[in-house]
């Protein structure tokens, strides 16, 4: 009699544990950020041409042997990359050194952005299809890697940049 | 008619908002391959990948940029004569099974791989039980 009671209420209790269960996921659903399982590993060779005139252009061989560098995939036409500019600009003027990597975009949009909000990049590669920013497991801008001074990835950073990463970014600069 | 044209307008316009570029898509994003049976190779793949941004299409289904220069990718390594396996190996390694639409079977993935068989065994054993006792 008691078996058959347990396997009676069985059914609701596990419906009940599965509602329960797929609620607390409504209401905390899972990070939508795909992170790059490069970190730890040597940058992926690439070479890319000026993203715009009088800026030059960036290559996996300016990230090895010349210190940690700050790499930002940014564009133009990105919405939030504007508003990591000043941050950015900032941290040039602190003597970070940051290169970036412009997706899919003109010259001539690079050189207006460049122009309204500043330009803290050393260096600026173009990568018009995306193709590097797949090499490096980034999925959109803006992201931000830290590369070390061997070229290896030590930490990704994906939407705009704040102070709130600063601690993160400094360690991982300082990381030998 | 003036409503249908300042309709239209505001759609004209829409392009700016969403967060794309200006520039045209990458050569293979919605170009076949010339070889129908690498094309078929390809499209294959192109089904199991899973959109970046998009998620919960395939590359295949998204018409999202980044699917598209991701497509153009799968394409060109097929042409290239890249083994399909290879071209998932290489987006598996830099964004991890996430990006595959065929989960591998692992630590994590195993009860996933044994709930069907195990579920028959467990309806096998009721079903066996309650026509048993029915029978007598």
């Amino acid at each position: 009699m008691n078996r058959q009671a347990t396997l009676f209420w069985l059914p609701l209790a596990i419906f009940i544990g599965l509602a329960t269960s797929f609620l607390l996921r409504l209401h905390r659903p899972e990070s939508s950020n795909i992170e790059s399982r490069l970190i730890g590993a040597t940058v992926p060779d690439f070479a890319l041409p000026a993203a715009t005139a009088g800026v030059q252009g960036l290559s996996s061989a300016d990230l090895k042997g010349q210190g940690p560098h700050l790499v930002n995939f940014f564009a133009s036409w990105c919405v939030p990359c504007v508003s990591e500019a000043p941050v950015l600009k900032r941290m040039a003027a602190d003597g970070i050194p940051i290169v970036g990597i412009a997706i899919r975009d003109r010259p001539e949009a690079v050189a207006t952005f460049l122009g309204r909000f500043g330009n803290p990049y050393q260096r600026i590669g173009s990568d018009q299809q995306a193709r590097i920013q797949i090499d490096f497991g980034s999925s959109g801008v803006p992201e931000t890697f830290v590369v070390d001074g061997k070229g290896v990835i030590r930490l990704q950073i994906i939407g705009p940049i704040g102070s709130q990463h600063m601690p993160d970014i400094r360690a991982a600069l300082a990381a030998k | 008619m003036r409503r249908a044209l300042f309709l239209i307008a505001l759609l004209a316009g829409a392009g700016a908002v969403l967060a794309d570029s200006n520039l045209p898509p990458a050569p293979y994003a919605d170009v076949q391959l010339p070889d129908p049976h690498k094309e078929a190779e390809a499209k294959a793949l192109m089904e199991t990948l899973r959109c970046l941004v998009c998620q919960g299409q395939s590359i295949a289904d998204s018409n999202a940029e980044m699917a598209g220069d991701m497509r153009s990718l799968v394409r060109e390594r097929i042409a290239k004569g890249e083994a399909p396996e290879a071209i998932r190996a290489y987006l598996v390694r830099r964004y991890g099974d996430w990006v595959s639409y065929t989960p591998p079977l692992d630590g994590s993935t195993a009860f996933l791989w044994a709930a069907p068989a195990l579920l028959l065994l467990v309806g096998g054993v009721f079903a066996g039980g309650s026509i048993r006792r029915r029978r007598r």
